[in-house]
C-alpha cells in the first residue's frame, strides 16, 4: 500500500455520483455489470481505458451527490488504486477510505496532469511524482487511523479483524 | 470553550473531554435510517462480519422508498433482500415502503428530535436538521460498521453562521432562498462544514420550510444544516413524540470560520440551470422556456405547505396540455391531509397525475422518466446529467409555486404573477 504507481485518466470538476453510477443501473443486481455503465454519460471510453489507467485525477468536490457506494465499487471493480483529487464530497472521501481506496487531495494546474502520465505515489511521505511530466507534489498525510483502514483493505476487513480477536 | 451547535452535540455523543474543528472523534450514533442501499452493499458486506445481531434493532430506523412499489425485477429483489435482513436481525422499526419517503416518515413519527446525532444511508439525511439535532449520511460501508458498532469516527467541522432576517414575500418559498444560497456559495463552497442557522427570519419559517433548506445544504456540500430551536419547533414536536429532549443552542462566543446574512424579504424567484444545483438563474432569465414535464415532489418539496401553494395557484385551471404534470406526495400521511384538505382533487380536476409515495421520479427510476431531450422543471435537489432519465434531458430545480405556475403555462412561469 506504500507505494502506488500508475497510469493517470483525468477527470473535471465536480464529477457526481449519478456520472459514476447512472441511476437507471443501480437496481442491477451485478456489480462487475454495474461497473460497465461507469462514466458512460461523460466519458465513454473510460471502462474501456481502465485496462491501462489506474489512478483518476480529477477537480474539485469530487464524488459529489449521493451516498451510494456503488460509485467507489465500480473503480474497484475496474482497478483503480487510487482518486487524487483538488477536493472530494465527505461522503465520497468516507466511502473510498472504507473500501481502501486512498484519497489524496491536492492543487493542480492544467499542465501538471495529462491521461496516460505515469505517475508513482508515496503515500508514507506524502509525495505524488509525475515521471512523463517530471514534476512532484507534495500532500497532506491522512491520519494514522484513516491509513491503518488503508492497510487493513479497508473497513470491512478491519471489522472482520475486530470481530476475530474478541 | 465555546462550542458551535454540532460541536456541542458531537462531543456530548463522544468521551473527549473537548473538542475542536479537525478534531477526530468516534461518536456513539443514537439512530440510524436505513432504506434500499440495505439491499445493495449493505447486507452482503454485514453478513461478511459472521454476527448473529446488530448493535441495537431498536436504533435502526428502515424503510423502502426509493423504487415503490417496485417498477422492475431487480427492485423486487432488491426489497426482498432487504425485508429478509429486517427480520433476520430484528429491526423493530420496520417501515415497510408503503409510509413514503424517508426523510419525511422519520420526523412524522417522531424519531428526530433535538441534541441527537442520526445518520443515514441516504445523502438528504441532512434533512433533520431542521429538528435541532445533526444529521447527515454515509455510505454502505459506514452503515456496516454502525450495524455492527454503534460507532462512527466524525471529523469536527468548523462551522458557519447563517444569519436569516425578515420574511419571505408573496410566492417566494424556502426552496428559493436556498437554490439562492448555493448559487452564491457554489456546490463545494460549504464541504465539510456545518452549517448553524440563525435569526429572526427562522422564527416565520414553517417547518416544511426549514426541512427544505436542511435537506439541500448537501448540495453545497455541508455535513450539517442545523437549525437553532424556537417555540414552533417545540410545538411541532409536541405532536409527534412524547420521548423527552433538550434543546441545544450555540454558546455566545462560539466561533464560526464565516457568517452570511441573508434577508428573505429580498429573495426571488430562482432556478439552478442544468446540471449542477449552483448554476442559479433569475426566474426573469428563464421566463418562457418550454418545456415537456412538471414534477412536484420528493423529500426536499413535497410536504403540506408545498402541495398547499401549487393546489392555491393550480385550483379552477388546467395542466398545459403540451405537457404532463406529476405530483408525487413526501408520504402516505400527507397524500391523506391532502386528500381532506380537497387538494389532491384540484389537482388530478386540473389534469396532473397524482402517484404513491416515492423517490421513484427523482432519480430517475419509475412514475416520471424523462426521454430524449426532454425538458422538466422539479421541485427536486438535484439536476445532474442523466438524473431523472436520458442523458440528453434537462432538470430546472425551482420552488413548488414556480413549478405549479409552469405547469398551467407550458413554459417556465413566475409564480408571482399568478398567485394571489
Amino acid at each position: 500500500m506504500e507505494i502506488i504507481e500508475g497510469c493517470v485518466y483525468l477527470l473535471g470538476e465536480n464529477i457526481n455520483t449519478d456520472d459514476i453510477v447512472p441511476s437507471h443501473t443501480l437496481t442491477l443486481r451485478n456489480s462487475d455489470e454495474m461497473a460497465k455503465h461507469t462514466l458512460e454519460f461523460i466519458a465513454p471510453d473510460f471502462v474501456e481505458k481502465t485496462d491501462k489507467l489506474n489512478i483518476i485525477i480529477a477537480g474539485n468536490n469530487f464524488g459529489t451527490g449521493s451516498s451510494r457506494e456503488e460509485a467507489v465499487n465500480v473503480f474497484k471493480i475496474l482497478g483503480i488504486k487510487a482518486i487524487i483529487a483538488k477536493s472530494f464530497a465527505r461522503i465520497y472521501f468516507r466511502n473510498l477510505i472504507n473500501n481502501g481506496i486512498p484519497a489524496i487531495a491536492i492543487n493542480w494546474k492544467n499542465t501538471d496532469f495529462k491521461t496516460g502520465d505515469v505517475i508513482k505515489i508515496d503515500l508514507n511521505n506524502g509525495i505524488i511524482k509525475n515521471q512523463t511530466q517530471k514534476c512532484s507534489f507534495e500532500f497532506s498525510k491522512l491520519p494514522p487511523f484513516l491509513r491503518e483502514i488503508l492497510e487493513e483493505g479497508g473497513t470491512i476487513k478491519k471489522l472482520q479483524n475486530q470481530f476475530k480477536l474478541h | 470553550m465555546s462550542y458551535t451547535i454540532a460541536e456541542k452535540i458531537l462531543k456530548s455523543h463522544s468521551t473527549e473531554n473537548k473538542v475542536f474543528p479537525g478534531q477526530y472523534i468516534e461518536a456513539e450514533i443514537d439512530l440510524i435510517m436505513v432504506h434500499e442501499q440495505l439491499g445493495g452493499r449493505i447486507h452482503e458486506e454485514y453478513e461478511k462480519l459472521g454476527l448473529s445481531e446488530v448493535w441495537d434493532p431498536n436504533r435502526i430506523f428502515f424503510i423502502l422508498d426509493h423504487w415503490v412499489p417496485a417498477p422492475s425485477v431487480s427492485a423486487a429483489q432488491m426489497h426482498k433482500d432487504c425485508r429478509n435482513f429486517a427480520k433476520k436481525y430484528k429491526f423493530i422499526h420496520n417501515m415497510g415502503m408503503d409510509k413514503g419517503i424517508c426523510h419525511q416518515v422519520l420526523p412524522e413519527l417522531g424519531f428526530s428530535r433535538p441534541g441527537m446525532l442520526i445518520v443515514g444511508s441516504d445523502s438528504h439525511t441532512t434533512t433533520y436538521g431542521a429538528f435541532n439535532c445533526l444529521s447527515t449520511g454515509i455510505g454502505a460501508t459506514d452503515v456496516v460498521m454502525v450495524f455492527a458498532t454503534g460507532l462512527l469516527w466524525f471529523k469536527i467541522p468548523e462551522s458557519f453562521k447563517v444569519n436569516l432576517s425578515n420574511e419571505l414575500g408573496k410566492a417566494v418559498m424556502a426552496k428559493d432562498f436556498i437554490l439562492t444560497f448555493i448559487g452564491n456559495i457554489s456546490t463545494k463552497g460549504a464541504l465539510y462544514k456545518s452549517l448553524e442557522f440563525h435569526g429572526n427570519g427562522i422564527e416565520k419559517l414553517s417547518i416544511d420550510s426549514r426541512m427544505t433548506i436542511s435537506n439541500m445544504v448537501v448540495e453545497a456540500g455541508a455535513k450539517f444544516g442545523v437549525f437553532l430551536p424556537d417555540r414552533k419547533l417545540e410545538y411541532w414536536l409536541s405532536k409527534r413524540t412524547t420521548i423527552p429532549y433538550t434543546l441545544v443552542k450555540p454558546d455566545k462566543d462560539a466561533e464560526y470560520e464565516e457568517v452570511f446574512e441573508y434577508n428573505l424579504s429580498e429573495i426571488t424567484p430562482v432556478v439552478a440551470k442544468p446540471s449542477n444545483p449552483d448554476n442559479l438563474a433569475y426566474i426573469e432569465e428563464v421566463e418562457g422556456l418550454k418545456i415537456d414535464q412538471a414534477f412536484l415532489g420528493s423529500c426536499t418539496n413535497g410536504r403540506m405547505e408545498d402541495l398547499r401553494i401549487a393546489a392555491q395557484i393550480m385550483k379552477g385551471n388546467k395542466v398545459n396540455s403540451n405537457i404532463r404534470m406529476i405530483i408525487t406526495p413526501a408520504s402516505t400521511e400527507i397524500y391523506l391531509r391532502a386528500l381532506k384538505e380537497g387538494l389532491i382533487e384540484i389537482f388530478l380536476k386540473s389534469g396532473a397525475i397524482v402517484t404513491n409515495s416515492t423517490c421513484g421520479a427523482c432519480i430517475g427510476g419509475h412514475l416520471g422518466v424523462l426521454g430524449e431531450n426532454e425538458i422538466c422543471i422539479s421541485s427536486t435537489n438535484r439536476n445532474f446529467t442523466g438524473r431523472m432519465g436520458d442523458p440528453s434531458s434537462q432538470i430546472y430545480l425551482a420552488s413548488p409555486a414556480t413549478v405549479a405556475a409552469s405547469a398551467l403555462a407550458g413554459k417556465i412561469a413566475d409564480p408571482r404573477e399568478v398567485y394571489s
